[in-house]
């Protein structure tokens, strides 16, 4: 299998040579890995259409604290730092792991989605262990509108991280028993998607609740 | 048989997250640019929200300027969304979902904010129904 060979692989993307042909006007379907593809993209951006609604109510509520601590007390900013890392990192090796699922290399890519799935426990360990001191310290997510807020939207954010490393061992296991198919590679493009995208969120999340938050 | 002849003329789009490179080395080198500009952009934005360096007012648009800044890097190195004429659809596709976003955030923080400022307070209402 040399890696010229994908079933995505393009011999004239932009039409250069096409316009004597351009008149028939009959592509037929996309192929399976496009529709897939486009559907599984149209759920991301549905998700982060969600995940936008529990923004506007953060971005509106993180005020109203109700006489309780507010962010700047509350955030330990080196946890988050480390949280970043560990979930920028585990992005990067999912993007090893696609790259090692396209040139069809068993190892490699078990060897990536493994250390991309240990770093996003890691994050899910941190983020755990924050959500319990913020609750023993007697914040939790009932004493204010702005904890509310909080929690529910880092935590939807970390049930989803939760659920992608699910689906990720379940990702694993599928190549180790069935291989490379062309259905598997398919479910491995919208994993691959899941997790890039839970990253971008990710970046959203650190930045406008955690830095801002602590900095106003 | 309709996919051989969509290659044979080249109209064809690729799926969200694939590659027109489907070299080893090159797509490493993409990864590995987009995971060094997140770093720069993240150290950054950490650099920023605790620095008594610059001008305090400007840091909340600093930060947000830095994060839609990786939001764009990680689209482009890991995501692969490019303006290119294969990824039309995936790209309208993230311009109707972000048209979406704006509205949803934009519109709350303005229409909370114009209720703050000419609702009466909390207290006044309550000493009303009594």
């Amino acid at each position: 299998m040399t890696d010229a060979s994908l079933a995505y692989g393009h011999v004239d993307p932009h039409h250069l040579r096409g316009l004597q042909d351009s008149a028939l006007g009959h592509e037929g379907p996309a192929s399976k890995r496009i529709v897939t593809g486009f559907g599984f993209w149209i759920f991301l951006l549905s998700d982060i259409v969600m995940f936008s609604c529990f923004f506007a109510a953060f971005a509106v509520l993180h005020r109203q604290t109700a006489g309780g601590p507010s962010g700047a007390e509350l955030f330990d900013l080196g946890s988050v730092a480390a949280e970043t890392a560990f979930l920028l990192l585990s992005s990067f090796a999912c993007g090893l792991a696609s790259i090692a699922a396209d040139v069809r290399s068993a190892r490699w890519y078990q060897t990536a989605m493994a250390v991309t799935g240990v770093l996003g426990l890691c994050f899910l360990a941190l983020e755990a262990r924050e959500f319990a001191s913020l609750v023993a310290r007697g914040a939790g997510p009932t004493r204010s509108a702005f904890l509310s807020a909080f929690f529910t939207l880092v935590g939807c954010h970390g049930l989803h991280v939760s659920a992608g490393i699910l689906w990720l061992l379940t990702m694993m296991a599928q190549v180790y028993a069935k291989g490379f198919r062309a259905d598997i590679q398919r479910r491995l493009l919208c994993f691959a998607l899941f997790w890039h995208a839970l990253d971008i969120i990710w970046v959203a999340i650190f930045s406008m609740v955690y830095l801002l938050g602590s900095a106003v | 048989m309709s996919e051989q002849l969509g290659e044979m003329h080249g109209h064809h789009d690729v799926a969200p997250g694939d590659e027109e490179e489907v070299r080893i080395a090159p797509r490493l080198l993409g990864y590995l640019t987009g995971l060094g500009l997140s770093i720069l952009l993240t150290a950054t934005s950490f650099f920023i929200a605790g620095t008594d360096l610059v001008w305090q007012p400007s840091i909340p648009v600093a930060l947000t300027v830095l994060a839609i800044a990786q939001m764009g890097v990680h689209l482009v190195f890991f995501l692969h969304i490019t303006t290119g004429p294969d990824n039309t659809n995936n790209v309208l596709a993230l311009a109707f979902g972000l048209l979406i976003v704006f509205l949803v955030i934009g519109g709350s923080l303005w229409i909370m904010s114009n209720m703050n400022r000419n609702m009466m307070p909390m207290e006044q209402i309550m000493q009303m129904q009594h």
